[in-house]
């Protein structure tokens, strides 16, 4: 479709109410919301708009072993430099889709409302700051949201905050492995309960009911996970103008500094363009917005935009998961669907501060599929490779014995898999970090994207308070695992610091202009007509999937700036 | 185990291959020679288990596919079944395809595509491995009837529906 990119076209409107920068939920969203009202909308997104009919090859890419996770949906190369300082390494592009959609294209789909602590997390405890809003402020968005996005899901979970109608579609039935653990947390007395999720049950909107892929992270060639590619076309046929490929550069303010004029942008082509409007939203997650602030400054905005708190950027967070992952004596029934069924919410809100709040989640997908054991196998130079790099692992010089003959096919390969394949389970928790200043987004001026821009550095560290959770949480999967009806085989603990691309926090909320970015409007304290929609408003993240508070907080802002234009 | 062309065209799906366009000229073939099938199908008979059947019908489905799906280049299949088979001769004397499975493994084995990396755009082993074995590995373990070989009914990639999730073993 490269030539398609030098038809369409991509210069920029007249008359425009409201522009908003990107094209994943928020602006999706906001866009569709804002058309609806009558209002001229266009979206300027940076990566490409994506054929429907492209997720089967797409989803292939996924799956076989010579495409990296990357190739799926074309992420990386000049346009996505990034530097990592911090003292985990950040693999920024593995976390985040740019295009029409943004990261909904690869997300999981569990959707959950944040419960009231997360808004009080220094009233109730001490810590970090409280938002300026709470659950009740957001309950009715949260209720649109679900409604929006389509989410089935039933109200069994006796963790979670009120709900005031039931969910737009029934819940996914539980797994057969669900069963195995839900025996083992009711000798614990650990409540176990159903996953909301964005994914069609039945039939939702004009998209099809799940048909069992089991590739929804990274793509779900069926369309019944929810993508905002779905608003994306509501909103066009609202009459919203989505110009894809359009990278915004930087935003131009007026002589007073209080008022921004126009997003300039590029396009394949090489041209410059500048988009006028009267109001300009950025939309483009927790790293790219604080980003664009930083490379619009200006003689009145030196320290960048919307900066005058000097925190764009800072407080950066990302959702740190930990694994406990093994073999149990019989069959699982692991990599039959991609989604996971059963969640225990018991350890959300805690008494005291610390340990921390964490998120049980238990897995359908543990282990290798059949058919990555038979494309995966090593060769014996990479096995080799391989004993260099861990040459304690006795495990890893068995393997290189077998592999000498080159790979099994065959009958042997049959055996392999049978062997390896079906007793793998694995539990997970989502792990709370707080707000921290040397977590954050700067400017790498050493280094330039395809655009000559300064490419973002993202500085993320170990948290003492996450630290401490994972402790807790370890203990609690541990002792589940522990009073299982069967025999464990092998398990072993493994910790995702770098997250699961849970961006947030990095130009957060507030009512004081001295230490917050934007009020609880979203507007930004600094500029009049700038509006911040993204979970980098998040004064904290709790444990949860924050897409459904990013959506709810989109459809409120949306709402408070309708009534202004 | 019975391979059929459904199982072909759902492990097409499962590459991605839209298979709609396939299943229409099941009954009108001839875009793929039969010196391509026929060599496909004798690797297939060497990395496929034996106890599965329906190979030829498996693999002409499933080669009519790619040819009608990405792209994919048949003449790289067909040059790369050349050069097996030219080893094949060399080595034996007689043609891939008449050679026994146990004689053919030892071929695919002496050209080295046991022992190279599978890469699209690599060496000639290279190519052999991605595009000959694991392909054909891929299509089955990614079909029904592949995955029930080893205890899974609905394989990643392979859009089965939201039941097979919800049962236990078939041993309880």
């Amino acid at each position: 479709m490269s030539d398609a990119a030098n038809v369409v076209d991509r210069t920029p409107s007249e008359r425009v109410d409201v522009c908003i920068v990107g094209a994943g939920p928020a602006g999706a969203l906001m866009a569709d919301k804002l058309a609806a009202g009558g209002h001229d909308v266009v979206v300027l997104e940076a990566g490409k708009r994506f054929d429907f009919e492209s997720r089967l090859r797409r989803m292939k890419r996924s799956i076989r072993p010579a495409y990296d996770d990357l190739d799926v949906w074309d992420m990386g190369g000049p346009r996505d430099d990034f530097n990592s300082s911090g003292e985990i390494f950040y693999p920024l592009n593995h976390k985040r889709v740019k295009g029409i959609g943004g990261s909904t294209l690869h997300w999981g789909g569990r959707v959950a409302r944040l419960p009231e602590k997360d808004f009080e997390m220094q009233s109730r405890y001490g810590l970090a700051s409280d938002w300026p809003i709470n659950y009740d402020d957001l309950q009715p968005y949260y209720a649109r949201a679900e409604r929006e996005l389509g989410v089935a899901g039933v109200d069994d979970n006796p963790f979670a905050p009120p709900r005031e109608q039931p969910f737009p579609m029934e819940a996914f039935p539980r797994s057969y492995s669900d069963s195995l653990f839900e025996q083992a947390c009711e000798k614990l007395d650990i409540t176990t309960h159903s996953v909301p999720q964005a994914r069609n049950s039945e039939p939702y909107q004009d998209r099809s009911a799940c048909v069992g892929y089991g590739t929804c992270q990274p793509v779900c060639p069926s369309g019944a996970k929810y993508s905002a590619d779905v608003h994306v076309r509501k909103a066009e046929s609202e009459g919203a103008r989505v110009i894809d490929q359009a990278a915004v550069q930087r935003l131009e303010h007026d002589d007073s500094g209080e008022t921004v004029t126009a997003a300039v942008y590029r396009t394949p082509d090489g041209e410059t363009h500048r988009q006028t409007a009267r109001q300009f939203v950025l939309a483009a997650g927790g790293i790219e917005i604080p980003r664009l602030l930083l490379l619009s400054e200006s003689p009145s905005h030196p320290d960048g935009l919307a900066n005058s708190s000097g925190t764009v950027g800072k407080f950066f967070m990302e959702s740190p998961y930990i694994h406990l992952i093994g073999q149990l004596d019989r069959r699982t029934r692991q990599n039959l669907i991609g989604l996971g069924t059963m969640e225990s919410h018991q350890f959300y809100t805690p008494e005291e501060a610390e340990p921390g709040s964490f998120k049980i989640e238990f897995g359908l997908g543990a282990g290798p599929t059949p058919a990555q054991l038979a494309l995966e196998q090593r060769t014996p130079l990479e096995g080799m490779l391989d004993t260099m790099r861990n040459p304690t692992s006795v495990g890893q010089w068995s393997e290189n014995a077998r592999n000498l003959g080159g790979i099994e096919w065959g009958d042997d390969l049959l055996a392999n898999i049978r062997e390896q394949y079906g007793n793998y389970f694995s539990i997970s928790a989502e792990i709370e970090v707080l707000p921290r200043v040397e977590n954050r987004v700067t400017l790498d001026r050493s280094t330039t994207d395809a655009y000559g821009k300064p490419i973002p550095d993202v500085s993320w560290n170990r948290d003492p308070h996450a630290e401490r959770t994972i402790e807790r949480a370890f203990e609690v999967l541990e002792s589940i695992v522990d009073n299982l009806d069967a025999d464990v085989r092998e398990k072993h603990r493994s910790v995702l610091w770098n997250g699961v691309g849970h961006h947030s926090g990095t130009t957060r909320m507030g009512t004081d202009p001295g230490n917050s970015v934007v009020d609880p409007q979203l507007r930004t304290h600094d500029l009049t007509n700038l509006y911040l929609v993204s979970s980098s408003v998040f004064v904290t993240s709790g444990a949860m999937q924050p897409t459904l508070t990013i959506a709810a907080l989109a459809l409120r802002a949306a709402d408070h700036l309708a009534s202004k234009l | 185990m019975e391979l059929t062309r459904r199982d072909a065209l759902l492990a097409l799906s499962a590459m991605g291959i839209a298979a709609g366009g396939v299943a229409q000229q099941l009954g009108d073939r001839g875009t793929v020679s039969a010196e391509v099938t026929d060599g496909t199908v004798a690797v297939a008979e060497v990395v496929f288990p034996s106890s599965v059947s329906g190979n030829r019908e498996f693999v002409e489905t499933y080669l009519d596919g790619r040819t009608e799906g990405d792209g994919y280049s048949l003449e790289e299949i067909a040059s790369l079944l050349d050069t097996i088979d030219r080893e094949a001769k060399r080595s034996t004397g007689r043609s891939f395809t008449d050679l026994t499975p146990s004689k053919r493994d030892d071929v695919l084995r002496e050209i080295g595509a046991a022992k190279a990396y599978p890469d699209p755009d690599g060496t000639v082993p290279q190519r052999i491995r991605y595009y000959l074995v694991n392909d054909l590995l891929y299509a089955l373990y990614s079909s029904p009837t592949g995955g029930e070989l080893v205890g899974n009914e609905n394989p990643v990639g392979h859009p089965g529906g939201r039941e097979a999730y919800q049962e236990g073993p078939d041993d309880e």
